[in-house]
């Protein structure tokens, strides 16, 4: 299986650890994989912020950079997301008929990481110890936008070590929302207050998701509340090991 | 466009109606409890029946159907509610709906009417018509007769008043019920059973003189002509047969082909809304009938921006709603903002998609952004409306409304998809922020960011970017292996 890894413009350039993990995991199970350097972005904010003709060359790229691959692994379940839903509709909307074609052959085979690893290839304990107190928070498109489900706590539950924890009111919002958090930053201030109260009161040292976005979002207000609680991707304690000194 | 109603003249966008409202720690406290009891009984009512996804689908699949056909099963609608009796009244916009109501409502001589709970009569401000033609409405519903006591905007579809708590309510009836008619008893306390007393007698004198009620409609059915109401006081079953003539002001959606598509409808409303398994009361009039209820029925179809909305096939949806408020109660920004912010009779995720289709995108262009796409509201929706969809294509309508090419936003915008679409610019722009970033940060985060996102930084800090990035990384470390 040719594996690809669609590593996102906004994990490269200010998570790219979330990228390592990912590869540490699929090469420990025995995968290997390949970055292509062509990639770059999803177009998921120009869709989201209404300037959608500026996203569509981004997708003919996506399409074209990853269309050779059996599968496409990305550690965001937004931009999963975005390829999975938004792409086709920008192909039908502002791109010719070949383009629609060719997303509609490469989507298919786009797969956040931990859709990745449960429903391809089967895995749900993927050698991992992480001795430490954790929650999770299920990001809204990861819950909503994928539907991922339960599979990020069953990754979760084998990792050696692990002792997870309640978050409250889960299922809500943190309030990023790509530029919402800047055009509308004091309703989205409101609902970060919430979530770090949430956080702060699970008695967690670290926070984890699938998406690092929201996580920049909440990590972000805990650090101005100096709360002794680290974020990290998922797929960054997934690739902790014994010993490791993540 | 401005005689549409729809929304509030004079109100701020969105970021800055919210601003404000968020400095109100009582009304968030009120509608936190508010919404969050009303999400539970949902949960749970909804969670009771097996066949609910199914229910949704069909009820989708009815009101898609409808739409495709609306022409066909209005005028259907109009000849059956002309055979039993009633009269059809078609209105293109506010200007004209108000005029038609005025203008029944002085035939009959009368000064005075009851009103049953509307949205369609919110949305043309049809009350502040009559008082300029000098005839009062009198809200019978509690909460909209909160909202009138207080000279208020209602803020919720189903609790217009969910933004005061009972406190406030009981300061408001005393001060102000003498003013309209039958005062508040004294020492009224603030217990909701007193006060839901005093609103009984303070409106049951108004019951028994009114002479025309004013109704909105939940559904109309075409086969039929029968018009439905469903409410849980029972005001709206006095105001429905006590008076002799009967105005029913109806959104042209509303209209469901037959009378078994109603079943499908009763089970999702209630228990979406109030999280009840059946509503209270339940109110069917098929035109008029001889001896028993109003002896007048008319009922003014309402376009007022409907048919525009129409010929939007993805923003289309929004006319599917059947105002049930799920998709208010279970959003975060309504959640802290409260409906006042969005400006427009329809707050909430489906005023967000609602209101800027009725009005004109460029008349209402904040709303489309006051939501970060979350998705709990498309979950909740009982006739699935995709709320982030219609909010995602309407912001590009916006976008594409306000075609200044020097806006901040639009060069901004270009910009980073010209870096977006070259690995090389990419790479560069990612050295330049780590450079950039980290000169910045202190501890490696930073505290104050310039410009627009000066907003952000305001309760969050950012991380300084990494000093190297995952592509520089890969090249090192995988490239050469290879
Ligand atoms: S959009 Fe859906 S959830 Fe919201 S009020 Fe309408 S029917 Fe109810």
């Amino acid at each position: 299986m040719r594996i690809a890894l669609f590593i996102t413009c906004f994990n490269d350039t200010m998570f790219p650890g979330t990228g390592r993990a990912v590869v540490d995991v699929l090469e420990r199970l025995g995968h290997q994989v390949d970055f292509p350097q062509e990639q770059t972005c999803c177009g998921q904010m120009h869709f989201n912020t209404g300037y959608r003709p500026d996203a569509v060359p981004l997708v003919e790229r996506f399409a074209r950079v990853f269309g050779e691959y059996d599968a496409v692994v990305t550690p965001s379940a937004s931009c999963a997301g975005m390829v999975r839903h938004g792409h086709p509709v920008l192909a039908e909307e502002h791109g010719g008929p070949d383009l629609a074609q060719r997303v509609a052959e490469v989507t298919p085979r786009v797969f956040e990481f931990t859709e990745f690893l449960t429903d391809v290839l089967g895995v749900t304990d993927v050698g991992a110890y992480f001795p430490h107190r954790v929650a999770y928070h299920p990001t809204c498109h990861s819950l909503r936008g994928l539907r991922l489900g339960d599979r990020p706590m069953e990754l979760l539950r084998a990792v050696g070590g692990i002792e997870l924890v309640d978050l409250q009111a889960a299922d809500s919002c943190c309030g990023f929302g790509g530029t919402f958090a800047v055009k509308n930053a004091e309703t989205s201030g409101a609902m970060l207050a919430d979530k770090t109260a949430a956080v702060r009161g699970s008695g967690a040292e670290v926070l984890c998701a699938a998406d690092n976005s929201c996580l920049m979002h909440i990590g972000g207000g805990l650090s101005r509340q100096d709360a002794p609680v680290r974020t990290m991707h998922l797929a960054e304690i997934l690739a902790a090991t014994e010993g490791s000194g993540r | 466009m401005s005689d549409r109603g729809v929304v509030w003249l004079g109100s701020p966008s969105f970021p800055d109606a919210a601003r404000e409202a968020l400095k109100d720690t009582q009304l968030r406290a009120n509608l936190k409890r508010a919404t969050s009891t009303i999400r539970t009984k949902r949960l749970a009512v909804a969670s009771e029946l097996d066949d609910w996804e199914e229910l949704r689908e069909t009820a989708a699949a009815i009101k898609r159907r409808t739409a495709r056909h609306l022409d066909h099963y209005l005028v259907q609608l109009e000849e059956s509610v002309t055979a039993a009796g009633g009269t059809v009244h078609w209105a293109s916009d506010a200007a004209e709906a108000n005029r038609i109501v005025t203008d029944l409502v002085r035939a009959t001589g009368e000064r005075e009417v009851v009103k049953v709970k509307s949205m369609a009569t919110q949305e043309i401000g049809l009350n502040e018509h009559l008082a300029e033609a000098g005839i009062t409405a009198y809200e019978t519903d509690l909460a909209e007769l909160i909202v009138q006591l207080g000279d208020d905007r209602p803020s919720h579809i189903l609790v217009p008043a969910i933004h005061k708590n009972r406190t406030e309510i009981r300061d408001l009836f005393t001060a102000e019920m003498g003013h309209w008619g039958q005062p508040a008893p004294e020492g009224l306390g603030d217990d909701p059973a007193e006060l839901a007393e005093a609103a009984r007698r303070h409106l049951r004198e108004k019951f028994l003189t009114a002479k025309v009620a004013v109704s909105g409609a939940n559904f109309a059915c075409a086969e039929s002509g029968t018009v439905v109401v469903v409410e849980s006081e029972g005001n709206g079953r006095m105001c429905l047969t006590l008076p002799e003539t009967l105005i029913t002001v109806m959104g042209i959606e509303k209209v469901v082909p037959t009378w078994s598509d109603l079943e499908v409808f009763l089970q999702l409303l209630p228990r979406s809304s109030t999280g009840e398994r059946m509503n209270p009361y339940t109110s069917t009039w098929t035109g008029t009938t001889d001896g028993d209820g109003p002896q007048a029925f008319h009922l003014v179809l309402l376009d007022n921006g409907r048919t525009d909305t129409l010929a939007d096939t993805v923003g289309r949806q929004a006319l599917a709603c059947i105002r049930c408020s799920a998709c208010l109660n279970v959003c975060p920004v309504f959640e802290r903002t409260g409906g006042h912010a969005y400006g427009s009779v329809y707050p909430g995720p489906i005023g967000a998609v609602l209101t800027p289709q009725l009005v004109g995108v460029e008349n209402a262009a904040s709303l489309p952004f006051a939501s970060t796409l979350c998705g709990a509201c498309y979950d909740a929706c009982p006739v699935k409306i995709d709320i982030p969809e219609i909010l995602a294509h309407l912001r590009a309508k916006v976008v594409e409304a306000d075609r200044r090419p020097l806006k901040p936003q639009a060069l901004a915008m270009k910009a980073a998809a010209t870096v977006l679409d070259s690995p090389r610019l990419l790479a560069t722009a990612q050295k330049a922020a780590a450079i950039g970033g980290r000169a910045i940060a202190r501890k490696g985060r930073i505290r104050r960011l310039p410009g627009p996102l000066h907003g952000w930084s305001d309760t969050r800090d950012t991380q300084a970017p990494p000093a190297e990035s995952f592509r520089t990384w890969w090249r090192k470390n995988r490239e050469g292996d290879r």
